[in-house]
């Protein structure tokens, strides 16, 4: 990838971790207090954040042939399956007990959110031993 | 606006820019690069750097894995700027135990689900993807349930 495209997608990202923290999603405890039915507000962030990406994602590719570094537009595309669905269940009931799911985890650094380092550590623990259960043998492919 | 008062005991406001800035970031994303970007990638893609394991290695991770380390990075990048500009300083005190039990099934769910809450939760949603919609739902509920029984438990 290109340097200028590198550089676009840092830009992306501070200004994805500057509206998470503008957000308060980097608090564990506003999450909880979603999850525990305290306070509706998380329902804003996702429903914004999905509502301006959704035309992004639908308009944008009937008006530009191509992104402005690169050529081709990529698409999300999930699958209907066991794993996305209990994956699913799983990650929730992580996501119920710490009040972090990676995003704010990795945000959390930069926000010197210091004992989130310990849910960074172990979501990559996490990721670790999935790939091990899942990923067969440890030859090269 | 008794109801508002009782739903978001916070106010609206910092979410709604919050959820709108996090828009405009994937949106800018997609719109220079084509990339589509969840986070929760990241982690396994990155572990492609320290091991050989094949799963690690998988194309799709080893290609990706450039752009999705300068993502992550830009998001500490950015919320220093916040800390440093409107922010103030605050460390959570939810337990020990929770960060590190919950963050490992986050790990493990997120990634055998193939997304998280910016995956499924805004990349696949604005994509109109019955899986990731299926997904939200299914990890809010059971968010909401082990949410609930960890305080029950005594959890922070």
């Amino acid at each position: 990838m290109k340097t200028s495209s590198l550089a676009s997608v840092l830009f992306a990202g501070a200004l994805f971790g500057f509206g998470l923290s503008y957000s308060s999603m980097i608090k564990p405890e506003v999450v909880l207090s979603f999850l525990r039915f305290e306070d509706f507000g998380l329902l804003w962030v996702l429903g914004a954040a999905s509502f301006v990406t959704f035309l992004t994602y639908q308009l944008i590719p009937r008006v530009m042939g191509r992104p402005l570094l690169e050529s081709v537009f990529s698409e999300h595309t999930s699958k209907m399956n066991r794993e996305t669905l209990g994956g699913a269940a799983i990650f929730g009931i992580g996501w119920g007990i710490c009040g972090v799911c990676p995003g704010p985890a990795i945000a959390g650094l930069g926000a010197a959110n210091w004992p989130l380092a310990m849910t960074l550590a172990a979501i990559f623990a996490g990721a670790y031993v999935q790939g091990r259960v899942m990923g067969g043998s440890g030859e090269g492919q | 606006m008794l109801l508002i008062d009782t739903l978001f005991p916070l106010g609206i406001t910092h979410y709604l820019v919050g959820g709108l800035l996090i828009g405009f970031a994937v949106s800018f994303l997609f719109v220079v690069t084509g990339l589509v970007g969840g986070m929760s990638t990241f982690f396994t893609a990155t572990l492609s750097y320290v091991s050989d394991w094949s799963y690690f290695n998988q194309e799709e991770f080893v290609t990706s894995r450039n752009w999705r380390l300068a993502y992550a990075a830009g998001l500490v990048i950015g919320a220093a700027v916040w800390l440093f500009t409107l922010g103030e300083s605050f460390q959570t005190s939810v337990s020990w135990w929770q960060l590190a039990l919950g963050g490992f099934i986050v790990g493990f769910g997120a990634r055998l689900s193939n997304g998280c809450t910016s995956g499924h939760g805004i990349c696949g949603l604005a994509s109109l993807q019955l899986p990731s919609l299926l997904a939200v739902l299914i990890f809010l509920a059971s968010a909401m349930i082990s949410a609930t029984l960890v305080k029950l438990l005594g959890g922070t």
